[in-house]
């Protein structure tokens, strides 16, 4: 699934931008995603990752540029027709975000009650068909609050599905989760991307989920798209050992290794500090 | 040499007066600016709120669950009940007694029925009932709301191309509105009851009580009650919901803690501002004669 093959892609992000106050958050931004394939979108913290996924989903508009999904640009939409597209894809909170008032097997029926004609019946099979497919079916009756970090996570995915979305957006899905858990629910991404053939964009700094999920890679940093490539490309870089001639390939490699000392440590730590210091000493 | 000296004193004094001046400017600049999106924003959601329901109600294009209605009904005003009770027991016992020695010097002991009727029925009915329902359902709705900001759960909403607004709004204000009038009818009949008890202690008769009662109140000035009672009720719904849903996703525990406490303390405010403007009205049209 690459850009070669000619296909138009789902998820087409093109120059876009956006501030909140006088921070820059997102900067020229571009980024495609085509049909079944699962693109991974890593960062650091305030990298901006989470507000490119918020402008995908129609939270936020940018202040330039345009979001087109499934070909059609959402940010010139109304509420209304913005509605009609977001019932064609799920998204899984970092949280879970299920609906507290409501059992597990209420939030996924939810959807459905509210967007299709089908019967209770019908709802009914269906609810436990996906809570299956997360592995939760003996849990419909439970409650939010009773449920494990992990748990939320299945049935906040069951409830992403409720809908046989099309595209599947993922904001940290192994967040706070220990390391089985999390690759149990990344082995359910690649799953249910292939058993329901849905395009997956998933948001992560988690470096083992990101290898284990994505066909295609990007990293962010400070807004701006530092590389893009396959996962092959990442794992290259990731491994080449010896002097990078680039900052940029430094940068991500430092990233994807995790490693304490790079040029990313360089820069946290050289921000202003002297000058700092040099202000208190004025100040004494 | 001290010429000198006073001269850079004065300097000193000018630059904190202006100093001052322009942290009251930035400070009396931003209380505007935060005073008038908060009022727009309840604009906003007042209308929003209303034409989801027109919506549901009159043209049925949207539904609107009369099961949520009930649940939230019962969240927000039945375990009210009990406090609205006893604080209208109280306060039925208030009032009789502090005006008895008064009235008694005239021969005029009968009147308290009078005085606790209109008192009751006009103001401290719905007031009080609107005072504990803004602890009780106003403050509950406004943490609910705001830990559901928090929790991401409004805006796993959005994206479910669901309307937060029909969802979660439109029951929590219908409810609060509802519950406000009805626990206003109890506060009433609670405080006239409670008035008769400790008239009959102080000697006045229950059918000279009673009768007295019911030609002070009137229809008007039970209906005027009630009509108070609707438009505190919608306050406070209004109040929290906006409070709740105005918290930052970011702000977590801090900012649910802030919503609450302020749906609380201008809840209260709005509620006796609107009391003052009703009665300005009613006064002015005469329905209090």
């Amino acid at each position: 699934m690459s850009e070669a093959s000619g296909k138009q892609p789902v998820i087409e992000v093109t120059d876009m931008a956006k501030s909140f106050g006088s921070q820059r958050v997102l900067d020229g931004i571009n980024l495609k995603v085509y049909a079944g394939e699962i693109m991974v979108v890593m960062g650091g913290s305030g990298c901006g990752k989470s507000t490119l996924l918020r402008h995908l989903i129609g939270s936020i508009a940018p202040d330039e540029g345009t979001v087109k999904l499934f070909g059609n640009d959402i940010t010139k939409m109304s509420e209304k027709e913005l509605d009609d597209v977001r019932k064609k894809f799920g998204i899984l909170f970092q949280s879970g975000a299920l609906f507290n008032s409501l059992s597990v097997g209420e939030n996924v029926a939810l959807l459905l009650r509210e967007h299709t004609n089908l019967d209770e019946a019908t709802i009914d099979i269906i609810v436990k068909i996906k809570l299956e497919l997360v592995g939760l079916r003996k849990h419909t009756e439970k409650m939010p609050a009773q449920l494990s970090g992990g748990m939320k996570k299945r049935a906040g995915l069951a409830r992403a599905i409720a809908l046989d979305p099309q595209i599947l957006f993922y904001d940290e899905p192994g967040a706070g989760l220990d390391p089985v858990t999390s690759a149990q629910i990344n082995q359910l991404i690649i799953d249910l991307t292939k058993k329901l053939n849905v395009t997956s964009l998933v948001v992560t700094h988690e470096m083992d989920s990101a290898f284990m999920l994505a066909d295609r890679m990007c990293m962010l940093d400070k807004g701006k798209i530092l590389k893009m490539g396959t996962r092959h490309d990442f794992e290259v870089l990731r491994d080449r050992t010896g002097e990078l001639k680039s900052e940029q390939e430094r940068l991500v490699r430092q990233f994807l290794r995790g490693d304490a000392e790079g040029p990313i440590t360089e820069r946290q730590l050289a921000s202003d500090y002297e000058e700092d210091l040099l202000m208190a000493h004025k100040r004494c | 040499m001290k010429e000198t000296d006073s001269s850079a004193e004065m300097k000193d004094k000018s630059s904190v007066i202006i100093d001052a001046l322009g942290t009251l400017g930035e400070f009396t600049l931003k209380t505007g600016r935060n005073v008038f999106s908060m009022f727009g924003g309840m604009f906003l959601l007042l209308g929003e709120t209303a034409t989801v329901t027109s919506k549901g109600l009159l043209i049925q294009e949207q539904r609107i669950g009369s099961e949520a209605i009930f649940t939230q009904m019962v969240r927000v005003g039945v375990k009210a009940i009990p406090i609205v009770i006893l604080i209208q027991l109280a306060i039925g016992m208030i009032l009789p007694l502090q005006m008895f020695p008064m009235l008694d010097e005239f021969g005029q002991s009968d009147q308290i029925a009078t005085i606790n009727a209109i008192a009751g029925f006009r103001e401290l009915g719905p007031l009080m009932t609107a005072v504990v329902l803004c602890g009780f359902a106003g403050a509950s709705i406004a943490a609910e709301l705001g830990t559901m900001v928090t929790a991401e759960e409004i805006e796993a909403l959005k994206a479910s191309a669901l309307n937060p607004i029909r969802f979660l709004v439109v029951p929590r204000m219908l409810a609060t509105l509802i519950m406000t009038v009805m626990l206003t009818v109890i506060a009433n009949v609670v405080m006239i009851a409670s008035g008769m008890l400790t008239a009959i202690n102080l000697g006045i008769d229950a059918d000279t009580y009673f009768k007295l009662t019911i030609e002070a109140v009137e229809v008007s000035g039970f209906v005027t009650g009630l009509v108070k009672a609707a438009v505190f009720g919608l306050l406070i719904g209004l109040i929290a919901c906006f409070l709740g849903l105005s918290v930052k996703p970011w702000e977590g525990s801090e900012g649910v803690g802030r919503a609450t406490t302020r749906t609380v303390v201008y809840g209260i405010v709005a509620v006796i501002f609107a009391d003052a403007i009703f009665t300005l009205i009613f006064y002015s049209y005469g329905l209090f004669d």
